[in-house]
């Protein structure tokens, strides 16, 4: 159970902790990055156990429970009203989301 | 006639109401007063109002199966017009216009859903430490975790501050507080209760669950809870069953499962030393132990923090400051928006794991990592199918060791992750999967609460009930409650 990887030592993995953060829309303060680089590194240290496994020939798993084809009936259903969606919206106006400025 | 009494169960409360000793509003008042003098020293709700619960008190249907039962619902779960935050600050101001399906269906059960339990942010952490709020003290010992993500459902109820709770779980969220806070979490099979309405964390692994009392209480709640919802495509149709059936019968001819890769060194002696002596009453009352293998156990943390990062970094890229909860007031342009919402909305395991699961996902490194996760989670859940030719169900210790003192993971995110080791294969290979009081282990002078797992084969809940009924009855540890100054 206890993990050689579970010391803070130095990770054998270095990510590009900023570049991941841009892509996933998150403004991140230097201090932060330098947080999660070593300790999503430690992470990934610890992964790479699953490497020692041989998976070819081994299809993947999405669910567990596998189901297929899921397909309702083509109706018109209701659905929640356009007003409560809007009232949960941090600015709307005239029935729509208000964004800042997109195109100038 | 009677008054509340805290750490009754279900179906002891149900009797009362229904020979009317006790009215739904006097159950209600009588849950209020005991929130407000217990929970200020545990912090295991959100919001502990009650006044919508009395109002629905006043026309409670006592001839249904949970009539005027009040249910204590985790933060990620929908209750309309309730605000619904999985705990989270980037859903500030967002109210819930619907309920999610396993609340609509407790309502139609009868039972009155009620609070917000607290929990880690979007059900990530083993701990509760990671609520945007506050967290939730172990009423075993108030300087100790109680457990997570449904940190606040388990102890709620460990605390006598609800009859029953929701919670989630995505890799051990209902079944490891449950075993921190000496109370009983199922598990149900995926597919089994539809998870429209559940803020989703990784939607392949989540499912919404009971915690309880008792193993019987869990059962009449999943009975109100379980079946298919043209809302959740991967909820399944059954036919109907009550879980509760086969509860009361025996455990003669019942072959238990114990896997060699559970009991390693390692585990605190405390949890070994009752999950063993668990395993010989099961014996006892005619069970036959069986030793099984599930290889590729080791691997379970390693492909857990993959898929469900990778599904997170997918699902929480809805939080984007535009359509509901927060939106930070410094953003300039579109992109800023987002980047400064998230920034300001999210905690930092919560960012932690959105950019790993970005890292997993992202181009050249998905083979790498995500897919071939998905290969090793083929082997695990073959691991379980194997198992279940031969045993009826699986038993080991829910975690490894007790409840662990506030702050004492929170720097290592791997260590708190490994503690989950036991809990995390249950998620990936779909199973059901149930944890009830087994004991308890001296730590520091503080006897504090083990659970013991039971897995069981897809859709196999009520033989799980069945093994965990019957052992909790010949046992006393469901009866023990906490010591605490004020409890």
């Amino acid at each position: 159970m206890a993990s050689p990887c579970t010391s803070p030592s130095t990770p054998h993995h270095t990510i590009d902790v900023s570049y991941l953060a841009r892509l996933a829309r998150i403004e991140i303060t230097p201090e932060e990055a330098a947080i999660f680089g070593p300790q999503i590194g430690r992470i990934l240290d610890h992964v790479e156990q699953m490497n020692k496994l041989d998976i070819s020939g081994i299809e993947p798993t999405a669910h567990a429970i596998t189901v297929f084809d899921v397909i309702r009936e083509d109706a018109v259903t209701e659905s929640l009203p356009k007003k409560t969606i809007l009232e949960n919206a941090p600015h709307n106006a005239n029935g729509l989301f208000v964004v800042p400025k997109v195109l100038d | 006639m009677s008054t509340f009494t805290p750490f009754q169960s279900i179906a002891a409360t149900r009797r009362l109401l229904r020979s009317k000793e006790l009215s739904p509003i006097e159950l209600i008042e009588g849950l209020e007063a005991r929130i407000a003098s217990v929970d200020p020293a545990i912090g295991a709700y959100i919001e502990r109002n009650l006044e919508t619960a009395k109002k629905e008190a006043a026309h409670a249907d006592l001839s249904k199966p949970l009539g005027g039962i009040p249910i204590g619902i985790k933060d990620a779960i929908s209750v309309k017009g309730q605000p619904c935050q999985s705990a989270s600050r980037i859903l500030d101001g967002y109210t819930a216009p619907y309920d999610a399906t396993a609340v609509a269906r407790l309502r139609a059960s009868g039972a009155i859903p009620f609070g917000r339990m607290n929990m880690d942010e979007f059900a990530m952490g083993s701990s509760t430490e990671n609520s945007a709020f506050h967290p939730t003290h172990n009423p075993w010992d108030l300087n100790r975790i109680p457990g997570g993500s449904s940190g606040g459902s388990a102890a709620a109820v460990a605390a006598g501050t609800a009859l029953a709770t929701l919670g989630s779980d995505t890799g051990g969220s209902i079944r490891q507080p449950a075993a921190l806070c000496g109370c009983v979490g199922l598990k149900p099979t995926y597919g089994r209760v539809s998870r429209y309405g559940l803020v989703a964390f990784a939607s392949s692994l989540d499912q919404i669950g009971p915690l309880t009392s008792t193993v019987e209480d869990s059962g009449i709640i999943l009975n109100a809870m379980a079946g298919k919802d043209p809302h959740d495509s991967t909820s399944l149709e059954l036919p109907d069953e009550d879980f509760t059936a086969e509860i009361g019968r025996d455990l003669k001819g019942l072959r238990i499962g114990v896997p060699k890769e559970y009991f390693v060194d390692g585990m605190e002696p405390g949890v070994r030393s009752s999950v063993d002596a668990a395993i010989k009453q099961l014996v006892s009352l005619g069970a036959e132990p069986v030793e099984i293998s599930l290889p590729h156990t080791e691997y379970a943390v390693a492909v857990y923090y993959i898929i469900a990062t990778a599904e997170a970094s997918a699902n929480l890229a809805r939080f984007d400051g535009v359509r509901y909860g927060r939106r930070s007031p410094e953003a300039k342009d579109l992109l800023s928006l987002y980047e400064k919402t998230r920034a300001e909305g999210f905690g930092r395991e919560v960012k932690r794991r959105i950019i790993l699961g970005t890292y997993v996902l992202s181009s050249g490194y998905y083979d790498a990592y995500y897919l071939r996760a998905q290969k090793v989670r083929t082997l695990i859940r073959r691991d379980f199918d194997q198992a279940f030719t031969k045993v009826d169900a699986i038993v080991s210790p829910t975690s490894p060791e007790t409840a662990f003192r506030l702050g004492e993971k929170t720097d290592d995110p791997l260590k708190m992750y490994l503690a989950d080791i036991f809990t995390i294969a249950t998620n990936l290979a779909g199973i059901c999967g149930l944890s009830l009081p087994c004991g308890f282990s001296n730590r520091d002078g503080v006897d504090l609460p083990v659970g013991l797992q039971l897995l069981g084969r897809p859709f196999g809940e009520s033989r799980l009930l069945r093994i965990g009924h019957a052992y909790e009855q010949s046992t006393e540890w469901h009866k023990r409650r906490p010591g605490q100054p004020g409890l």
